[in-house]
């Protein structure tokens, strides 16, 4: 067989996404193409809608603040080895946490509002990934079929719960009684008019200091730590005495809470009240977002960029062309996470081979392991 | 309730277990040769779309099943090429199915028919059409059995009857054949059959070109036989449902048939009961039934009732040891 030599860390950590991601976005210009309209106009129109004026930057931003908390949530999750595509229903669910609290404190100040509406969302959002972590952890139930379940079963019970407990007597519609002083996060436009009319609101400066959390404790606490053994090596953990049962229900639970962190953004921020299904499928975006940053946050920060710029310039591209539907928007998260994702091996192997043809030392030292190799 | 309503929801309960029935058998191949397949909902969506956008342009139900069984096994055969040959994760490989399902299902529907991602109303031709089984007219004499047959047994589409013959065919390829041990061996210990000679991905390859063609009967169930024409997210989560089907099964194929006729059944109740009085219980919100069987896979999942322990290599990418 021919050796393998590992790739230089930049090329595994920026090359091989931006390859994978290139590779997600020609197939998906293909699609553009295969319907008749002009793929590199789709491009100008997604950028100008998404950088080119306030109004799209704040909305491009307002999606990236929920993209940061689901990709956060999935990453924390990831680095102890588990798969948590829940994100969706827990940030549905922390919605209750986060109007519960926010409709009582309304009255008051958002100071005090918004942070008490934020444990509120965590705690509800937390619990309901700690119930899939406590099932894998005691009862070894697959934390992804629990995950997909508890998605439905959050659907369920949210559509109950609106229409039947938060519904005021009043509204027809189905969702919650209105926010309208203390409950409300401040916009960004209140200080900067740049962004229009968007709903850019304080949330993103969580998601900021979320990102930053997370990488403070990932890698430098104690937890981290013996979060990523977890999810390196379940039996080195637990041979060092760590309790990998407990340190699931602690992963989970965490990855649940920044997930609810949306409920803030868009409950607080945007809404003003809990409507039926406000998530949207942030969740899911948070996957392709995780998977795109290497489970890093400042790849996360970009990657969510990325998936805010296309949501928005997406929105833009269904009124400049009418063939082209804001639903290419979730081809192209699917494609990318299709190649960043599952096919990630696709170029390593051939980015291996060039990489050794192009550095001499590497070649030597592939040579000398394969003769090792040979003679062995 | 009266004997006729009791009829009416058992005839519903076929019409909505069929679906799930075909999507746990398809799901059933793919997991039983160790490749997890959370992307059952993908591949019907994909499948549903193909079959009625085929079958309008065309106006023939034939091609159009043809297309949907085309496409989900094109979708599966992609999913394929990440979990098997590229040894991707086989959970990521689902999701990412299941997104570009329900993205370029709703986007080439309203590029191509125009209609907000509807597919155009379905001709007779283009619709499969109830089946009506010999021996109604003699035997509706008699008393409850008669009846029973005209309602429940007949009266069904084409492909509710297949769904249906594919449990024994299932059961006795999985455990009758050659082909079927092999199958098996490769879920739980791949190792054990590729030392026998016979290629891992091979077989996994052959069990998954099975689930395609299955789940993409299923997709066209729903659009050119259920329904008349596509609608957006037209399989609303039944690939997830289905799924809980087969872990409450057991990855088995004749428990898989009355956890799909059970889950078929709290849909039809579900339909039916809106919102009605239970004697004892009071007022039984819908969504708690419509929760119910994924509340049921989560509390079995747990090993509350039972134990479902899955094929011990599934979820695991093959490698060749050097």
């Amino acid at each position: 067989m021919s050796a393998r030599t590992p790739l230089p860390r930049w090329a595994d950590i920026v090359l091989l996404p931006l390859l994978n991601l290139a590779l997600a976005f020609l197939v998906s210009g293909l699609v553009v193409l295969m319907v008749g309209e002009n793929p590199l106009h789709a491009v100008q129109v997604i950028i100008y809608g998404a950088f080119g004026y306030g109004d799209g930057f704040g909305y491009t931003l307002y999606y990236a603040t929920n993209f940061i908390f689901t990709g956060l949530a999935f990453a924390v999750a990831a680095h102890a080895g588990l798969f948590n595509i829940g994100g969706d229903g827990q940030a549905y669910v922390a919605g209750l946490g986060a109007i519960v609290i926010a409709l009582a404190l309304d009255q008051t100040h958002w100071l005090l509002a918004m942070p008490a509406a934020m444990i509120g969302a965590a705690l509800v959002g937390g619990f309901w990934a700690f119930i899939p972590g406590y099932l894998q952890a005691k009862r070894g139930s697959h934390v992804v079929i629990t995950t997909i379940m508890f998605n439905f079963i959050a659907a369920a019970l949210m559509v109950y719960m609106i229409n039947r407990v938060l519904k005021p007597a009043t509204t027809m519609a189905p969702e919650s009684a209105t926010l309208a002083v203390g409950g409300r996060v401040p916009q960004l436009r209140q200080f900067f008019s740049f962004f229009g009319y968007s709903p850019v609101n304080l949330s993103i400066v969580v998601a900021l200091l979320a990102l930053v959390f997370v990488y403070v404790l990932v890698w430098h606490t104690k937890l981290g730590y013996a979060l990523r053994t977890l999810g390196q090596n379940p039996s080195a953990s637990r041979y060092a005495g760590m309790s990998n049962s407990r340190l699931i229900m602690i992963a989970m639970t965490i990855s649940g809470a920044l997930a609810g962190m949306v409920a803030i953004n868009e409950v607080m921020g945007v809404q003003n009240r809990l409507v039926l299904d406000f998530v949207a499928g942030s969740g899911f975006v948070g996957i392709a977002v995780a998977l795109m940053g290497r489970n890093h946050p400042v790849g996360i920060l970009f990657a969510a960029l990325l998936f805010g710029a296309l949501y928005q310039g997406g929105q833009e591209l269904q009124f400049v062309i009418p063939g082209v539907t804001r639903e290419m928007i979730v081809v192209i998260q699917a494609l990318v996470i299709l190649f960043t994702g599952a096919m990630e091996g696709l170029f390593r192997p051939a980015l291996e081979r060039t990489f050794m043809l192009f550095s001499p030392e590497q070649k030597a030292r592939a040579v000398s392991v394969s003769t090792a190799e040979s003679e062995s | 309730m009266d004997f006729q309503v009791i009829l009416s929801i058992l005839d519903a309960t076929l019409r909505l277990s069929t679906p799930l029935l075909l999507a746990c058998l398809a799901g059933l191949y793919s997991e039983r040769a160790g490749v997890f397949d959370i992307g059952l909902e993908g591949k019907m969506l994909a499948a549903a779309f193909a079959a009625a956008a085929v079958a309008a342009v065309y106006g023939s139900m034939w091609l159009g099943l043809l297309a949907g069984m085309a496409v989900s096994l094109g979708t599966t055969l992609l999913q394929g090429v990440a979990a098997i040959t590229l040894r991707g994760n086989q959970l990521i490989a689902a999701v990412a199915i299941n997104m570009l399902a329900a993205g370029l299902t709703t986007f080439l529907g309203q590029t191509w028919f125009g209609q907000g991602g509807r597919t155009p109303a379905l001709g007779p031709n283009g619709r499969f059409a109830p089946i009506e089984l010999p021996f109604v007219a003699e035997l509706s004499g008699i008393p409850i059995l008669g009846p029973l047959y005209a309602e429940v047994i007949s009266g069904h589409y084409l492909l509710v009857y297949i769904a249906f013959i594919m449990v024994p065919v299932t059961w006795f390829v999985l455990f009758r054949t050659r082909f079927g041990l092999r199958l098996r061996a490769v879920g739980e210990n791949p190792k054990a059959v590729d030392t026998a000679g016979i290629s891992v991905n091979r077989m996994r390859y052959q069990a998954i070109i099975i689930t395609g063609l299955l789940a993409g009967i299923a997709g066209a169930y729903f659009s050119i036989a259920q329904g008349s024409g596509f609608g957006n997210n037209m399989t609303a989560g039944k690939g997830y449902i289905a799924l809980a089907a087969l872990i409450f099964a057991k990855w088995k194929p004749v428990p898989a048939m009355f956890t799909c006729l059970l889950f078929g059944f709290l849909d039809a109740l579900q339909i039916r009961l809106q919102s009605a009085r239970l004697p004892l219980i009071g007022e039984v919100p819908v969504q708690a039934i419509q929760a119910l069987p994924y509340i049921l896979t989560v509390i079995l999942l747990a090993g509350f009732i039972g134990k479902a322990v899955g094929p011990k290599a599934g979820g695991v990418p093959y490698v060749k040891e050097r």
